[in-house]
């Protein structure tokens, strides 16, 4: 073990696409699916819910208690009931995952449509917007720089989440650090930590590129 | 013409924001309302395009009850122009202003065509189009609030303290601005503030409200200066209103007489200054066909001897006025001594009464 370096360039070209399912690609293809699946179905349903938060506020503080909660609970208890009942599949790591980006992106809409101006909203009644066109040519797009900033919350820690689903063979490159540990043997945790790391850079990064497109209006963009 | 017919609005909660108004607003001429915070003001204009209903009493606009028409179109027919300007951040300066063409369902060649006319209108530089509304001074994003309001060419606009977030520079520009366009424009103006100098620079008519939404008193500036109605319209006004009213009486009528011999001129006529032993003494000067008896008596104080010099459109001398001129005008316009003035809305006059 002493005489181990660091890292095994060699592992690493043996094992990149073996063919098999511990491939290092396709433990790689297998992340990037899992992370991502919580963060769109995420968006989808903190949408609407959000909405609803914001037309009947009495919904809000419930709602927002509940997604606290399930926010406290360790990942690692949401994947033991899940896998009661979904079993050894996808589906025990990403219906948690999309509870969490859930407790993210649901404020987040919520904190986006408050931070549209009151003069603004009221400007657009005061032209003749009707509510649904209002919400949608208006609020919406003036929510965006908050709810984006949200979604990149959610998906970070979502890409980082998802290496815990390893411990029920369901973790995408967290495999990778199972393995490594099992074996004493650095490499697979060396290219774990670093697959991982880049991964939620280059998501972020997207999503930064993302805002600056969508909002060339924003303020914030002559100060960043 | 929009009408207020015993309008109420009470809340819920049992307050009262406006009491039983009743009052005209005329067609093509600014009206104001105007008050301290609390007296319903803005709640009355906002019940105009039905952004707040009425509890009870009828609001109609050339006849109609504004609650027989649906809400969206009421507002698309009436211009309404916001405090903070309330533009659209993520929209160029120039859909902001097209804005509600679009909603009509203009095509956005037309739309943009239209709202580039307007843009000129209010005297803003083409080159800010396709700028975002956070690249705009307050000034400009405010110019470009009218703007917006007047695109689709509404016979009515409502204005909502629009200049009061901005400095007294910009503030007094946009007001010259405000009349200068209304000269052209003719339309029908209800504008809010709180402000009882922008009430009465910018009103043809003042609707004075006090706390608890009652009308106090409706008038045209020069009558509400010289005769308010009751000690709170008086305080209100606030200071100098005696000073104040001559703003409202031209200075064509001062009797002038040919300029004295100390009073030194540039080789075009324009004046310099009076001569004296110790060479040129100040001089204050005032056109008499635009200016008002406020300023030709201001140009008197600003002159070393008192008299006023009167300037023609490029500054040249046309005569002087000493005080005495200027007495014989103050005397014609003195507020009558005892009783309502003939067209004085109610009060007598009681000056000197302690405020």
């Amino acid at each position: 073990m002493t005489d181990e370096p660091l890292v095994r360039w060699d592992w690493i070209a043996r094992n990149w696409a073996n063919g098999g399912p511990t491939a290092i690609s396709a433990l790689l293809e297998n992340h990037v699916v899992m992370a991502f699946l919580p963060v769109l179905f995420g968006l989808v349903v903190a949408l609407p819910l959000g909405l609803a938060c914001v037309r009947w506020r009495w919904l809000y503080q419930p709602t927002a208690a509940l997604m606290n909660v399930t926010y406290s609970l360790p990942s690692l208890v949401l994947f033991s009931i899940f896998l009661s009942i979904t079993g050894l599949t996808r589906s025990t790591v990403v219906i948690p995952l999309t509870f969490f980006a859930l407790a993210v992106l649901i404020p987040a809409v919520v904190d986006g449509l408050a931070s549209v101006p009151d003069s603004v909203r009221q400007s657009a009644v005061a032209m003749g917007f009707r509510p649904a066109r209002r919400l949608l040519r208006v609020e919406l797009p003036v929510a965006v720089p908050v709810v984006l900033a949200g979604l990149r919350v959610a998906t970070v820690s979502s890409i980082s989440l998802v290496s815990v689903g390893a411990l029920i063979g369901q973790g995408g490159l967290g495999n990778l650090f199972i393995d490594g540990w099992q074996r004493q043997f650095y490499t697979p945790i060396v290219v774990g930590i670093a697959l991982i790391v880049l991964l939620a850079v280059l998501a972020d990064g997207l999503l930064v590129l993302a805002q600056r497109l969508l909002t060339p209006w924003s303020r914030a963009r002559r100060t960043a | 013409m929009i009408t207020f017919e015993d309008v109420t609005k009470r809340y819920r909660d049992g307050t009262v924001a406006v009491d039983e108004l009743s009052l005209e607003v005329p067609n093509g001429a600014i009206t104001v309302f105007v008050g301290p915070s609390g007296c319903g003001k803005t709640t009355s204009l906002r019940m105009i395009n039905r952004m707040i209903d009425a509890t009870s009493g009828r609001i109609t606009l050339d006849g109609q009850d504004v609650r027989e028409i649906d809400p969206p179109t009421l507002r698309r027919g009436i211009g309404y122009v916001i405090q903070q300007a309330g533009l659209f951040p993520h929209r160029k300066i120039v859909d902001n202003v097209a804005t509600v063409p679009y909603l009509l369902g203009w095509n956005k060649k037309k739309a943009r065509a239209r709202a580039m006319e307007l843009l000129d209108l209010v005297g803003l530089d083409p080159g800010l189009a396709d700028r975002y509304p956070f690249q705009l001074s307050g000034g400009q994003q405010q110019r470009v609030g009218v703007a917006r309001a007047l695109a689709a060419d509404p016979p009515v606009l409502l204005m909502d303290e629009p200049f009061s977030a901005v400095d007294p520079i910009v503030r007094a520009s946009l007001q010259d601005e405000l009349l200068r366009l209304q000269s052209e424009l003719r339309k029908t103006i209800v504008f809010v503030t709180h402000d009882i100098d922008e009430a009465v620079k910018l009103g043809d008519t003042v609707a004075v409200m006090r706390v608890g939404g009652r009308l106090a008193q409706m008038a045209g500036p020069a009558t509400l200066l010289t005769e308010p109605a009751d000690d709170f319209v008086r305080e209100f006004l606030g200071r100098d209103r005696g000073i104040r009213r001559l703003s409202f009486i031209s200075a064509k009528e001062v009797r002038l007489r040919p300029a004295p011999s100390d009073l030194v001129t540039d080789e075009d006529g324009r004046p310099l200054g009076w001569r004296t032993a110790e060479g040129l003494a100040a001089h204050g000067t005032f056109n008499p066909e635009t200016d008002s008896l406020r300023a030709a008596l201001d140009a008197a104080l600003l002159s070393a001897n008192g008299t006023a010099v009167a300037v023609d459109e490029e500054g040249r001398v046309r005569g002087v006025a000493g005080r005495d001129a200027i007495d014989e005008l103050l005397a014609e316009y003195a507020p009558p001594a005892a009783g309502p003035a003939p067209g004085a809305s109610r009060g007598g006059t009681s000056e000197g009464a302690p405020t």
